[in-house]
Parts: structure tokens; C-alpha cells; sequence
């Protein structure tokens, strides 16, 4: 499929410190792309940059071919929303629904009936008349959804749009986003800083940092193949142990005295960094070839536990097994499981 | 925003802040120069002959010496009725709560005649007490200092009352407790907690207090007699044709307005420990014995007489028809026949509209210009933002003599070339020095409202495709309302009210009100003056009601 909406290199520099560089990315029609990262990595910058709110020091911007980079927020067809929502307060729902067809001038009669289509579409029927400040934090976030949707723009960008919401109803509402933003087809890029919602939003997730893009891909290949130990760590659990790498067939890592097989190498040998998934390493009985600790810690999930090992080396590791598996105090052997096994360079970030 | 949108705001930034400046800074350097020069060369004779002048000492002095009493007495009265009506529970409190701020409706100039009226010569309170005690003349005379003091402690006395309360409402009564938890009694807890934490609002009073009695002109020019202040000293020498000296007593009014703002400087800002947590302020103590009840109840109906007192003088003198009051106690006749030829000669309604035109006028520029500065300094964040500000703020600092002289200089003259051309005596002066005096209200105003306002509103606006035109008018002017109604309420009443830069400036054709009441005055036709003075009372009453803001109008003169 072709590419809708790319981002090429784009860059912007605020007082000296870069909030982002060289960020490209690529999205197909309809598909929903999360922005995710820790705060200070830049995915708002890129959202404001993508809005227009922000001028690019560097990179061009391109919706179906066309380079909007330089085109004013107004001309460029994108609907937003806010964190806070941004509603009008001094006008009601059905005029806030109706600001962005009058933009476009849209005579009266037809604003109308599309205002009231796109308060149906957020289950909001019939609340034209309402005052914004009276509704809930809910019921904002889909008006706010409805305004941004009723002119029928190119884009949705979505800044945080569950933040403001108390977690029992975020649930709820991540689900419905989902299946609107599908229904409609519309092509959309969110920020959160929350990897659930960025796995359950977006069809793929961009992982930033220090306004770099570490890696795109779906969440299954950002769990399973992160290209380095931020993201490993900052996508899913995971322990960090280093180790020696020798290279041969299949090759081999040195953890504490201890020799495991691995199916990739990072590079031919030398020190590495040895990120192991919870589900990376299974309880055993104390032996050779295994790793040996002592269980500092037990925390009941239900179907399974999480153990806390603290190793002869020192090294602490979170192994998911069954919760009767061992108990604090035990001391209990460590053996890889062949998932969840990833290694990188020890300069590696 | 496109780069050639930014470089159009920095341009935008530095034409409003070159624009601020011709209108601002510019006149006042002209001042400074003309106070130096005479016949085309550079000379300090004029400045040799104002500091030779005994004259000019005096009035040095006197400027000061009302100030600072001024700033005393009106502290004095000011901060204990803030305590009283915010910490006791009196008979009567409500309604004087509401009456205290009355002397705000009063402009100045209609401030004092109704003093006049009330306490002079032949005024209706000389007239009682010499009727009580059998005195064959007026008890006293209203003229001098004393003269003076009574009318700005009367009208000055609201900043103190407003400052303090404002302070007392932030105070977290939580601190009260703490303090009688620690062991300190009720003086102690109010001089080492509650006065401490109220001094950015003292201090805040104090500087308005001093700034506005510097500043004022009514009062002396009516009451002073042979005592001298700067302000009606500049207007003196100017008329005896004595430009040059005129000029260096400007200068000095500028220089003690400018010194009094740098020594309260530091204490305005900060909040001390007033804003910060989520405080309530005491409850109210309610007075319990009988006989303390009625005392206080008693007292305060007697403030509430004394501050109503002006407003229903005004009112009953402006039904005496002119001549028909001459040396009995009360008037005569009453009739309103002073209204209807208000309306109907048109001599006489001319002022009015006169006034009515040119303040909205000044008012509606004042605020497009602020809003201008709104959007630049906040919103785009020009370079020249700080420029902005400061030239917005600084008339704030400059008494109104200063400035109606300094915009006598500069635009007396037709020279494109240096930025000068002729507005002296044409229907444009006037609306123009009242666009430069209500320059700090309605930016002070404007700019608040802009920074209270979220920026993502108007970004939301643009993603929904609004330009920037329709973003202003549909979201950022409507979201800005409170803030433009409070600046355009106080703009308009003190332009409406206007007579310190007026009396410098006006033309016949553009006499305002207050030039009006004073020859009406003149001609010994009170009832008309008084009549003047009613209308401006309750357009200005109406106007703050009308805005919703019961602040008291940053009066001058």
C-alpha cells in the first residue's frame, strides 16, 4: 500500500536542545499510528509540528503527495484533539461541532444535520443545546472527538486523548476510540506515554526518545524485537544482566560463569547486555548449566506470579512462573527458556 | 506559521512598539529638551530661574507634603474599615459594605464641587453649624491644605479599603489559629501574621495613593488658594505665557513621580505568604452585647451618611434653577429645568456629547491597541514583546499634567519629518491624550486576559480551519470579554470624567463636561454644574455595572 501521510526527517530545535530530529515515519491510509515515549521525548512536538502549531527547522511534511510544511493549521485539512480537549466555553456543544463547518463555509441547513450526524456518531444525540461546562469529563473528550471529526479531515491527531479520564472509564473509552477511528477509516496519529493505550490504539507504535525515533513497528514486533535495551526496557518488563558473547555456532553468552546458547549475536563477541523478559527464564532446581539465586520476592498476578531474584552474581531478575513455583527465601535455579532473550552491545544505549 | 508570517509579526512587534513610543516616550522627551532650549540654543536658564524661584519650591513642597499626608489618612481610614467590615458582624454592615465605594462614581472634578457644595463657605454643612451655634459668619473656609486633604481622603481612602480587603480575603485564617495555638495574642498575632502578610496590598495602596494624589488637580485648582501644588503651579505658569519654566516644573512632577515609583518598587511585587495555599479567611465575629451592637451599628450608618452625603448634595443642587439660591440656608426653588436645557440648548448638550464621543472614542483605540499588544507580546511572542508592555504600563507613572503638557509641546507644530505634526487645537488632541492615559488600564487588563487564556483554544480554532481573523473574532475577542469590559469600564469613566489633561488641551469646540461644569461655575450657575456632575455620576455608576467590575476607577485628578 501507499504511503498517505510521511514524514521526512523532520527536526525542531527549542533554546538549543533538540525536541526532535530526524524523525520520519510513514503511515498508510487509515492506519493508526501511536507516538509513544517518556515525557520530554518529543512525540508532542512531533504531533504540534504535524498540526502546524510548530514550524519545522528541518523535513517536509506529505498528505497524499501534497507537501503541506508550510501551509497555515487551518489549510491543512487535520482534525485535532486537545489534552484538556480545548472546547469553546462560550459556546455550546452543537456550535463548538459547528465551528469547523463554517470554517468551510458550509451553509446553515447542512451544518445541522452534519452536527447532529457527528454527535450521533459519539453517542451524544440531542446534545446540541447543552453548555460544555456542563458535561462530563466523557462526554468532553467525545464532543471534543465529534468537533474534530465533523469537518471530515484528512487526519486525526489525538494529544493524550484518555489522560483526563478516570481509569475505569478509560477502558471503556480506548475501546470505543478504536472502533470509531476503524469505522471511519481515518488516518490518525496519537501521543500517550502509556504503552497499554499505544498497543491497544495503535496499529503500529513509534517509540521516542530525546526527540529520536528508536523504533516503529507493531506491538508485537516492538516486544519481541526491540532494536536496543530502551526499548526493551521501556516497552514490557524486563531484567538487564551483562554478560560476554563468543561468537561460533549456534553462539554462546557467558552470565556469571554460566553458558547459554543463543539464536542471534549482536555482533562476533565481546561484552553485551543481556535483556531478559520475565518470561525469558524459568524456575529450576540449583545445577549446572542454570544460574543460581535466591528468591527475594513473590508477587501474586493471579494465573502466575513474579519472582524477584537476586543472584550469586547480584544481579536482580523478574521470572514469571506459577505461583507455587518457589517461595521467598528459596534458593532456586535460573534456566532460559528460548523466548525473551535479547542481546545488545554493552555500549549500546 | 510560515516564516513569512513571523517575520510579518516582528515587524507588526516593532511598528506598535515604535508606534507606542511616538505616543508614550516621545512628547515626554520633547519636554525634557524644550526644558533645556530656548530661541533655538541649549541653555539651563530656565532651569536656574525654577531653582531661584521660591514659588516653585513651595509648590515642590506642597506636592509632596499632600502626598504623603494623603497616603497617611487615607491608610488611616482605609485599613480599618477593611478590618471592620471583614472581621466584624455589625447591624447595618451589608448595606455600608455597599456604600463604600461610592466616592469611585465621583470624578474627580465632580468630587470636588460637591464637596464645595456641601462643606464650603456657604455649603449646607457651614450653614447648619452656624445656624446651630449662632455664628454671624461661616464656621471655616474651605481653602488650602486641609481643603485639599478632605477631598483626597474622601476619595482615596477606597484603595486602602479595596487593597486591604482583597488582601484580608486571601489571608488563610488557618494562619489565625496557629498563631493563637503558638500563644500570641490578638495584638500580637496582628502585627507579627496579619500585617506582615498584608504589606504587598499597603504597599500596593500606598503607591496608587501617592501616584494619584501627586497627580491631582481638581482639588488644589478649586481649593488650594495660595497654596501651591506642582500641578496647578505648571497650568499657572503656562498661562502668565512663562513656557520654558512651565517645562522644568514638568520635568520635576515627572522626576517626583518617577522617584516615588522606584521606592515602592521592590515591595509591590510578591505576594508574600497571602496567595499560596487554599486558605479561607476568617469567619466574622459577630458583636454580642447589646450596647457594642447598637455603637457599631450607630457608627456605621454615620460613615454611610458621610459617604453618601456628596452624591444627594449633587443630586439637590442640581434642581436649583441658576440665581434663585443665594444666601439661604437650603434652596429656595427646585425644579429640572437644569436637565431639560442640558438636553435641549444645544450649547449645553454639546459637552456632553463631546465628552460621551470622545471617550468611547479613546476607549475603543485603547483597546484595539491593547489587544494588538495582546496578540503580539503574548500570543506570538514578538521580540519586542517587553517593549511593548513597558511603553503600555509607563503613563501609569506620569502624572496628567505631565502628559497633557508634553502632548502640547510635541503636536503644536507641523513637522512630519521628526514625527510632530498639528493637533493642538483641533478635535484630535483630546481623544488622543485620553487614548494615552487609558493605555495602562485597558493593557493592563488585556494582557491578564490573554495569559489567563488557553492557547490551545485558539489553536483548536485553526485546526478547524479558522484564519486568523475569524479565530480572533469568533474565539479569542469572545473569550477575552470580561477582561475587554473591565478595561474599557474604567477607560471610559475616567476619560468621560477627564479634567486634568482637558483643562490643558480642550478647544471650544471639544469642551468636555468638566470643562463645562467649571464655567458653569463660574458664572455662579450651580444648578447646571451640579447637573453635569449628576449625569457623569450615573453614566459612571451605570458603566460599572454595566461591566460587572466594582473597582475603583484609577482616578487622577
Amino acid at each position: 500500500m501507499t504511503d498517505y501521510l510521511s514524514v521526512e526527517g523532520l527536526a525542531k530545535r527549542f533554546d538549543g536542545f533538540d525536541a526532535v530530529a530526524d524523525v520520519s515515519l510513514s503511515l498508510t491510509q487509515g492506519e493508526i499510528l501511536a507516538l509513544l515515549g517518556p515525557s520530554g521525548s518529543g512525540k508532542t512536538t512531533t504531533l504540534r509540528l504535524l498540526a502546524g502549531f510548530e514550524r519545522p527547522d528541518a523535513g517536509r511534511i506529505l498528505v497524499a503527495g501534497q507537501d503541506v510544511t508550510r501551509l497555515a493549521p487551518a489549510r491543512r485539512h487535520f482534525g485535532m484533539v486537545f489534552q484538556h480537549y480545548a472546547l469553546f466555553p462560550h459556546l455550546d456543544v452543537g456550535r463548538n461541532v459547528a465551528f469547523g463547518l463554517e470554517s468551510q463555509g458550509i451553509p446553515p441547513a447542512e451544518i445541522t444535520a452534519r452536527v447532529a450526524t457527528a454527535l450521533g456518531r459519539v453517542d451524544l444525540t440531542g446534545f446540541e443545546r447543552r453548555s460544555v461546562a456542563a458535561l462530563s469529563g466523557g462526554q468532553q473528550q467525545r464532543v471534543a472527538l465529534a468537533r474534530a471529526l465533523a469537518p471530515e479531515p484528512r487526519v486525526l491527531l489525538l494529544d493524550e486523548p484518555l489522560s483526563n479520564l478516570d481509569p475505569t472509564l478509560r477502558e471503556r473509552t480506548r475501546r470505543e476510540l478504536r472502533e470509531l477511528i476503524h469505522r471511519i477509516g481515518i488516518t490518525t496519529v496519537l501521543v500517550t506515554h502509556e504503552q497499554e493505550e499505544a498497543f491497544e490504539l495503535g496499529d503500529r507504535v513509534a517509540l521516542l526518545r530525546d526527540g529520536r525515533l528508536q523504533q516503529v513497528g507493531t506491538p508485537d514486533v516492538l516486544y519481541e524485537t526491540p532494536v536496543n535495551p530502551f526499548v526493551a526496557g521501556f516497552v514490557g518488563r524486563s531484567s538487564r544482566l551483562s554478560g560476554r558473547l563468543e561468537g561460533g555456532t549456534p553462539p554462546r553468552v557467558f552470565i556469571e560463569g554460566v553458558s547459554w546458547d543463543v539464536p542471534r549475536a549482536p555482533h562476533a563477541g565481546g561484552e553485551v547486555w543481556v535483556v531478559v523478559r520475565p518470561e525469558g527464564l524459568t524456575l529450576t532446581a540449583p545445577g549446572p548449566g542454570v544460574l543460581t539465586g535466591t528468591v527475594r520476592e513473590r508477587r501474586f498476578l493471579g494465573a502466575a506470579a513474579l519472582f524477584r531474584v537476586v543472584t550469586e552474581g547480584g544481579a536482580t531478575i523478574e521470572v514469571s512462573a506459577t505461583p507455587r513455583a518457589a517461595a521467598p527465601g528459596d534458593v532456586v535455579g535460573l534456566a532460559p527458556t528460548g523466548v525473551g532473550l535479547h542481546l545488545f552491545p554493552a555500549d549500546a544505549p | 506559521m510560515s516564516s513569512g508570517a513571523r517575520r510579518g509579526g516582528a515587524v507588526w512587534g516593532w511598528g506598535l512598539a515604535a508606534l507606542l513610543a511616538w505616543l508614550v516616550v516621545y512628547p515626554i522627551l520633547l519636554v525634557l529638551v524644550a526644558s533645556v532650549r530656548s530661541d533655538g540654543g541649549w541653555t539651563l536658564d530656565h532651569v536656574r530661574r525654577f531653582l531661584a524661584l521660591s514659588t516653585t519650591w513651595e509648590a515642590l513642597r506642597g506636592s509632596l507634603w499632600i502626598s504623603l499626608a494623603s497616603v497617611a489618612l487615607a491608610g488611616l481610614i482605609g485599613i480599618p474599615l477593611a478590618f471592620l467590615m471583614s472581621w466584624v458582624d455589625f447591624p447595618g454592615r451589608r448595606i455600608l459594605s455597599g456604600l463604600v465605594a461610592l466616592p469611585a462614581v465621583l470624578p474627580p472634578l465632580v468630587g470636588v464641587i460637591a464637596f464645595l457644595f456641601l462643606y464650603g463657605e456657604s455649603g449646607f454643612v457651614s450653614h447648619l453649624v452656624q445656624a446651630v451655634f449662632g455664628l454671624a459668619d461661616a464656621p471655616w473656609r474651605l481653602e488650602g491644605a486641609a481643603a485639599i486633604l478632605l477631598v483626597h481622603a474622601y476619595s482615596m481612602y477606597v484603595y486602602f479599603y479595596l487593597f486591604t480587603r482583597a488582601g484580608l480575603a486571601r489571608l488563610d485564617g488557618s494562619l489565625l489559629e496557629a498563631a493563637a495555638s503558638l500563644g500570641a495574642g490578638r495584638l500580637r498575632t496582628l502585627f507579627r501574621v496579619v500585617l506582615p502578610l498584608l504589606r504587598p496590598s499597603l504597599t500596593g495602596a500606598a503607591l496608587l495613593t501617592f501616584m494619584t494624589s501627586l497627580a491631582s488637580f481638581s482639588a488644589p485648582y478649586i481649593f488650594g488658594g495660595g497654596f501651591r501644588v506642582l500641578t496647578t503651579q505648571i497650568v499657572a505658569t503656562r498661562l502668565n505665557g512663562d513656557n520654558g519654566l512651565a517645562m522644568v516644573q514638568t520635568v520635576a512632577l515627572a522626576g517626583i513621580a518617577f522617584a516615588g515609583l522606584w521606592l515602592f518598587r521592590g515591595n509591590v511585587r510578591g505576594g508574600g505568604g497571602l496567595a499560596q495555599g487554599k486558605g479561607v479567611a476568617p469567619r466574622r465575629r459577630r458583636i454580642q452585647s447589646p450596647a457594642g451592637r447598637l455603637a457599631a451599628g450607630a457608627a456605621g450608618w454615620m460613615v454611610a451618611g458621610v459617604l453618601l452625603l456628596p452624591h444627594l448634595t449633587l443630586v439637590l443642587v442640581s434642581f436649583v434653577p441658576v440665581g434663585t439660591w443665594t444666601v439661604q440656608p437650603l434652596p429656595p426653588r427646585y425644579s429640572i429645568v437644569n436637565y431639560l436645557s442640558l438636553l435641549a440648548e444645544p450649547e449645553r448638550f454639546r459637552p456632553l456629547l463631546n465628552s460621551l464621543v470622545m471617550a468611547a472614542g479613546a476607549t475603543l483605540a485603547a483597546l484595539a491597541l491593547a489587544v494588538a499588544a495582546g496578540v503580539l507580546a503574548v500570543r506570538r511572542r514578538v521580540r519586542a514583546g517587553g517593549v511593548i508592555e513597558a511603553l503600555l504600563a509607563l503613563p501609569w507613572a506620569v502624572p496628567g499634567t505631565v502628559f497633557a503638557i508634553a502632548l502640547a509641546t510635541a503636536f503644536s507644530v507641523s513637522r512630519p519629518a521628526v514625527g510632530r505634526i498639528l493637533l493642538v487645537g483641533t478635535i484630535w488632541i483630546l481623544p488622543l491624550a485620553y487614548l494615552v492615559r487609558n493605555l495602562p488600564i485597558t493593557g493592563r487588563a488585556i494582557l491578564a486576559g490573554f495569559r489567563q487564556l488557553d492557547p490551545s483554544l485558539e489553536e483548536a480554532a485553526a485546526s478547524l480551519g479558522a484564519g486568523r481573523w475569524r479565530t480572533l473574532a469568533r474565539v479569542t475577542l469572545p473569550l477575552l470579554r470580561p477582561a475587554l469590559m473591565a478595561g474599557a469600564t474604567l477607560a471610559f469613566v475616567t476619560a468621560l470624567g477627564d479634567f486634568v489633561t482637558s483643562i490643558i488641551l480642550y478647544t471650544y469646540d471639544t469642551r468636555p463636561i468638566s470643562l463645562e461644569i467649571l464655567s458653569s461655575l463660574r458664572q455662579a450657575d450651580v444648578g447646571a454644574a451640579a447637573a453635569y456632575g449628576v449625569f457623569l455620576m450615573l453614566v459612571s455608576a451605570a458603566v460599572f455595572l454595566a461591566g460587572g467590575d466594582r473597582r475603583a476607577p484609577q482616578a487622577d485628578a
